[in-house]
């Protein structure tokens, strides 16, 4: 593995780490969107609340790292994807305020309209800043970002099929990440009922991000031919992998083991994560530029690594320190449960 | 595509991309402010309240870090969009540059993730952490903080004062060298003015908050402790901010002696030139100014008969817009002078009879002495920025070859004006809504449940 390499798969690790955390924590906002009326949809909301407010902020602290390691490391590619589907990144970015700033206050905030109208901004900002992230994906996996300065389509690079695909999916794997991870928070508060609720929606989104997967492997073929020969060729194994682990959370969601179908489900969004790498490489923007290609000095590359490490040796500790710490909380009347899939105080939950 | 269009898309694009970096900036600047120097504060005063078993000095502490929780969310999701906005805005930035600019940024991201897990312990832990290790929790909260501000103004001191590569004949960066490239001349001036901004900033606007709550009336322990801690933080590090500011305008005069002229408004090169306050500057000659004579020479080179380089020394394509510049240097300087006289009435009347002055005229200096330092941190950040002008990157980069030609861009800037409007309107109303009720749950707390819908309103604890 060459230095570049090496970088852009740290980069990665982070990547996969904004898909589980972030995902989830978008997904949840997509169930509070669809909770129903106020009265009725009240508890599940209250345990999405309980479950992501403490970690909110770490949970999308993953796509800044991302974002400046990928400007660092390979600041030309960087540049040319940003420029290029700046319209989808600037959509995403507000997306993001409107959550971030919505799920912050509404809590602050007692006066029934504006609650509601923090709540909906909430909700709604969930839904579409991860179509737009995965429509960005979309767009350079299916080589529609060129390098250079604005050098692709500000439209037709994130709306075509791949991106739509891109978007669709990236919806429903947060959605169904959310359900799940949910399962087990509501379990851990003894609501066996909204466990059940959201186990339903666990399994009816799995199905669907299953035949959307399906159906996109046909779209692929025919949009983003590259990318759907690394899927079906070198990517294989870890398809296969992810497909296997999928099914695995089915079953295991089925017969109500939600500890076990976190891990699984998990492990089945991380191995479609590595698989688009692993189809796309050696590439950063299909088709033409390498990641030999787009990396940037050494002496910048064996910095970043350095602090890259440093900053890990410092940063778990301290993550897993959250984590447990909200696991653990043991003098609350109304115990916190945080989204924390994988965790090492979470897995046991 | 025909080459001159991109060159007319980059044109459109250029003013409405430096306005909504400004905008962002300007806006993320205050919260970055909090974010530095809200914990320390915040921890002091829990600290005094555990030691002295004050319980009225512990609530105080929660309040403020319930308040701190806000405003770390707005600054938070406010740094999310900047981050964005250097790729889409700046891309021939990042594309060139990125490698060493953009490095800090790395080491940044990794500070504010601990800083937003720390954050969340202590907010999580009031209560459910024992004291000492609750205490505790807030040291990375605050180092992280202030960590963050040294990457994040290293990389603008870059940007000032480039160092750390070589040059090929293309112009293209070879021997880039991060490290070196993070410790310019600029960045320790840059950062320790910075730092120290962030607590007089963080300081007199929480101090003015509870002068407000004096001048109606409130005198209880808990209000008075309010004012006193903070104003203490600001007052005693005002005149520290004043000294450092004399290394920086030396440091500015060595290395950027374009933007100190822009900043005295200063156009012919003169030996014991004076120094200028306020006055309007056109065709190259300041009006209406007042005078005090070798002030300038002085203050540059601590010598009356100093020579001060004028903006006649450089083409007039490369210098800054200089009213903006100018007035913004002034206004800060002001402003910072008057902080100083406040923090010195306030030292005085409290080392000769151990408390705060009785006059209402003192509360009413202290009322306004938040939006005065927030005022000064803006002047002194459109000083540095503006004063760069017309380079993003000094004498290597103009701003105007670094802005996307991306078509439409320049309509962002419009839904990022809408954007901050609300951001703002909401993040005040919390604030007001906190300082009328401290039972508020901060955004990171867990504590709150929803109301009940059939009343409208209730309490959310």
């Amino acid at each position: 593995m060459t230095l570049a390499e090496l970088v852009l798969s740290v980069m990665f690790v982070g990547l996969i780490a904004y898909g589980l955390f972030g995902g989830a924590d978008f997904g949840a906002g997509i169930w509070d969107l669809l909770a129903g009326g106020t009265r009725r949809g009240a508890r599940q909301r209250d345990l999405i609340e309980r479950s992501i407010a403490p970690v909110w902020e770490a949970n999308h602290v993953w796509l800044i790292f991302v974002i400046v390691v990928l400007w660092t490391a390979f600041s030309g590619a960087f540049a040319a994807v940003a420029s290029t589907l700046y319209v989808p990144l600037t959509l995403a970015a507000f997306g993001m305020i409107a959550r971030g700033a919505a799920f912050a206050f509404r809590k602050s905030i007692t006066t029934l309209g504006m609650r509601r109208f923090l709540g909906a901004a909430f909700a709604l900002s969930s839904l579409v800043t991860p179509y737009f992230l995965g429509a960005v994906v979309g767009g350079v996996a299916s080589g529609r970002v060129p390098a250079g300065i604005a050098a692709g389509d500000v439209v037709t690079s994130w709306v075509n099929p791949t991106s739509v695909l891109g978007g669709v999916l990236a919806v429903l794997v947060c959605a169904y990440l959310a359900a799940v991870f949910l399962c087990g928070d509501a379990r851990r508060e003894g609501s066996e009922d909204l466990a059940d609720q959201f186990r339903v929606r666990a399994l009816g989104t799995a199905t669907l991000t299953g035949g959307i997967g399906i159906a996109g492997l046909f779209v692929l073929r025919a949009d983003a031919p590259l990318l759907f020969d690394g899927l079906t060729g070198r990517a294989a194994p870890v398809v296969g992998v992810s497909v296997l682990a999928g099914v695995a959370a089915l079953v295991l969601l089925v017969t109500r083991r939600f500890s076990a179908a976190r891990a699984a489900s998990a492990l089945a969004v991380t191995a479609i994560l590595v698989g688009w790498a692993v189809a796309q490489y050696p590439y950063l923007l299909l088709p033409e530029v390498t990641i030999e290609e787009a990396a940037r000095g050494r002496a910048t590359l064996v910095a970043m690594l350095v602090a890259l490490v440093v900053g890990a040796v410092i940063l778990l500790p301290a993550l897993w320190y959250l984590y447990s710490l909200f696991q653990r909380s043991p003098s609350a009347p109304a115990a916190p449960r945080p989204l924390a899939p994988a965790s090492p105080g979470g897995a046991a939950g | 595509m025909d080459p001159l269009d991109v060159l007319a898309d980059a044109a459109e694009n250029l003013y409405p991309a430096r306005m909504q970096m400004a905008l962002s900036l300007g806006w993320h600047i205050i919260f970055s402010c909090f974010g530095i120097a809200f914990p320390l504060i915040t921890v002091v005063t829990e600290w005094l309240g555990h030691r002295r078993d004050d319980a009225a000095l512990t609530a105080l502490a929660h309040t403020f870090a319930k308040a701190m929780g806000v405003l770390f969310a707005a600054g938070a999701v406010s740094g999310t969009l900047l981050s964005f906005e250097m790729g889409i805005l700046w891309p021939r930035l990042m594309d060139r540059f990125g490698e060493l600019f953009g490095f800090p940024f790395v080491l940044e991201g990794f500070a504010f993730f601990i800083e937003a897990i720390f954050v969340g312990v202590y907010l999580f832990g009031w209560n459910r952490l024992s004291p000492r290790a609750h205490m505790l929790s807030a040291l990375p909260m605050a180092v992280s903080g202030m960590a963050g501000a040294f990457f994040v103004v290293a990389a603008n001191a870059w940007m000032n004062n480039p160092t750390g590569f070589a040059l090929d004949a293309q112009g293209r960066i070879t021997d880039a060298r991060p490290w070196a490239a993070m410790f310019g001349p600029s960045t320790w001036p840059q950062v320790v003015h910075m730092l120290l901004g962030a607590h007089m900033v963080t300081g007199f606007t929480i101090a003015s908050v509870y002068a407000v709550g004096m001048l109606r009336g409130r005198r209880e322990p808990r209000h008075r402790a309010g004012l006193l801690i903070p104003l203490v933080f600001a007052a005693v590090i005002t005149p520290v901010q004043i000294g450092v500011g004399d290394w920086i305008a030396t440091t500015v005069a060595e290395n950027q002696p374009a933007k100190l002229a822009a900043m005295e408004a200063q156009f012919e090169t003169t030996a014991g030139a004076s120094l200028s306050l306020g006055g309007i500057y056109s065709d190259d000659e300041l009006r209406y100014a007042l005078e005090i004579p070798y002030g300038l020479s002085l203050l540059v080179h601590h010598d009356p008969s100093g020579v001060v380089l004028g903006l006649e020394e450089f083409p007039a394509d490369e210098r800054p817009p200089v009213n903006v510049v100018h007035l913004a240097y002034d206004t800060m300087v002001a402003l910072g002078s008057a902080l100083l006289l406040l923090a010195a009435w306030f030292g005085w009347s409290w080392w000769r009879r151990r408390r705060i002055p009785g006059t209402t005229w003192f509360l009413r200096a202290v009322a306004v002495s938040g939006a005065a330092a927030v005022v000064a941190l803006e002047a002194g950040w459109v000083t540095t920025e503006v004063g760069r002008q017309p380079w993003i990157v000094y004498g290597l980069m103009r701003t105007a070859d670094a802005v996307s030609p991306a078509p439409g861009l320049y309509l962002g800037f419009y839904a990022v004006v809408v954007i901050y409007l609300l951001l703002t309107a909401l993040t005040v109303f919390v604030l007001r809504r906190l300082a009328h009720s401290g039972d508020t749950a901060a955004p990171q707390e867990v504590d709150a449940t929803t109301p009940d819908p059939s009343t409208g309103e209730v309490a959310v604890r």
